[in-house]
């Protein structure tokens, strides 16, 4: 057994709240210098270089790249063989996105009651924690800060077997018509499949993580991701939805096992600012 | 399509000269605005009384900025998405409003509105947010300080890159740039 503090832990979610709302991850970067050699449209092409050069701006001046700087999503990994000290595991999360929020000078984004008083809890808390527990020693967290516009955009649906991959892909293709510039394109398209109603929903977001231009492990569903791909950036919404080729960077998707009677699909949309870092303790 | 630079507060004849796809880079005072301070806007506005600002010929940004430290005018301040203020926004039109500033497209009604109105919509780059922050000069919350990031501001730009989406004869850069780049398949 390893004896952890949860303080590591506050520590560790407090650099990664700061780090990933002023860094974006290279393979993020990459594909959007790539997708401004590919773009058609001068307007998309001069908001694309304005999209790079806040990048710039942002590290230099340790400015957050977006002023949204999201409800705190926390992935971890516990491996079974730590034994966790110093307080409760979730309050030690929330410890690190309070401090992290308030020394980053990060925006608050968060409500209490989300439907009728919707008062600021002014320190960006709670976070949405998902652990899962696994073999070994070690804690994984992830940290991905997810913006409103684009999560506003995203949809699950219970689909039946019978829709089959093209009733999945009609279906991911119009969710992100329906989209069109409202979260912040060109976006990356997380899309969950199987499971039940909310695992699929997970999923989707869990695909959001994988690195852009890291192939999908199963050939199948890669395919489908690059015929996905192609469809979107054929809708013709473009940077910001004023027109243009590149309408999303990357389709990934994630797929579990499902109940014989269902076909859970969930479409989880990111912006360009496609935000998340990793720490393992 | 053509470069303007325009100062606020904005009247009738420099709104209407505005033509969707035009750059435009906008100087003077404006107003920070979001969901829950718009509520309060215009219930203020229902019930005949006084707002925190002279709507008449305002300049209306969707936006919530990121804290600023000590010393800073503004932190990052990129827009939010706008279809959010659509119910709110034609009764702000036929009070005055003449400039609303953020991402994503309007509704029909809103749409409808500023060609009524005389009104214009502007899009900034959503999660440009750090670039955007440097064309601001000045900045004090005026009203709500209560909602936070979401509290109104009056803000003194300079320059700041926009493009006009909705022109007072109906045009939409949405569904023009839309339609030109979209293909089959």
């Amino acid at each position: 057994m390893r004896e952890l503090d949860v303080a590591r832990i506050t520590e560790a979610v407090k650099d990664l709240s700061i780090r990933t709302n002023i860094y974006l991850p290279d393979d993020v970067k990459k594909a959007l210098r790539e997708s401004l050699e590919r773009e058609e449209s001068p307007m998309g092409k001069e908001i694309l270089q304005v999209i790079l050069d806040n990048h710039d701006i942002a590290e230099k001046e340790k400015m957050p790249i977006c002023q949204d700087t999201g409800v705190a999503i926390v992935f971890m990994e516990v491996g079974q063989e730590v034994h966790l000290v110093g307080g409760a595991l979730e309050d030690a999360v929330n410890e690190g996105v309070r401090q992290g929020y308030k020394e980053g000078y990060l925006r608050k984004s968060m409500v209490a009651d989300p439907v009728i008083e919707r008062k600021n809890t002014t320190d960006n808390t709670p976070a949405v924690i998902y652990t899962r527990i696994v073999p070994g020693d070690k804690i994984k967290i992830v940290f991905a800060p997810k913006g409103g516009g684009a999560e506003n955009m995203s949809e699950v649906r219970m689909m039946t077997a019978a829709d089959g991959i093209d009733g999945v892909k009609d279906f991911v293709v119009d969710r992100v018509s329906r989209s069109g510039g409202n979260p912040c394109p060109p976006i990356v398209v997380g899309v969950g499949l199987g499971g039940s109603f909310e695992r699929c929903a997970m999923l989707a977001k869990e695909a959001l993580m994988r690195t852009i231009g890291e192939p999908n492990p199963d050939p199948v569903y890669d395919e489908v991701e690059k015929d996905l791909l192609k469809r979107i950036n054929n809708l013709g919404i473009g940077p910001q939805g004023l027109g243009g080729r590149t309408t999303a960077l990357a389709v990934h998707i994630k797929m579990v096992p499902c109940h014989i009677a269902s076909m859970p699909v969930a479409v989880n949309i990111q912006c360009h600012v496609s935000r998340h870092g990793e720490t393992i303790i | 399509m053509k470069t303007v630079e325009l100062k606020t507060p904005l009247d009738e004849k420099q709104v209407s000269e505005l033509e969707s796809g035009d750059k435009v880079f906008l100087s003077g005072e404006i107003y920070t605005a979001r969901d829950a301070a718009h509520k309060r806007l215009v219930a203020l506005v229902e019930e005949g009384k006084e707002l925190p600002f002279d709507l008449r010929g305002a300049v209306i940004y969707y936006v919530g900025p990121a804290p600023s430290r000590p010393g800073q005018v503004m932190n990052s301040a990129g827009p939010t998405t706008s279809y959010r203020m659509d119910v709110f926004t034609p009764l702000l039109l036929e009070h005055g409003l003449k400039g609303s500033i953020g991402k994503g497209p309007r509704s029909m009604k809103v749409r409808d509105s500023m060609v009524k109105n005389k009104g214009v919509y502007f899009a900034a780059v959503g999660g440009a947010a750090a670039g955007i922050a440097s064309s601001v000069k000045e900045a004090e919350v005026i009203a709500y300080e209560d909602l936070g990031p979401e509290a109104v501001r009056r803000l003194v730009v300079e320059r700041m890159p926009l493009f006009v989406v909705n022109d007072t004869k109906g045009n939409d850069l949405f569904e023009a740039g839309v339609a030109e780049y979209r293909r089959e398949g």
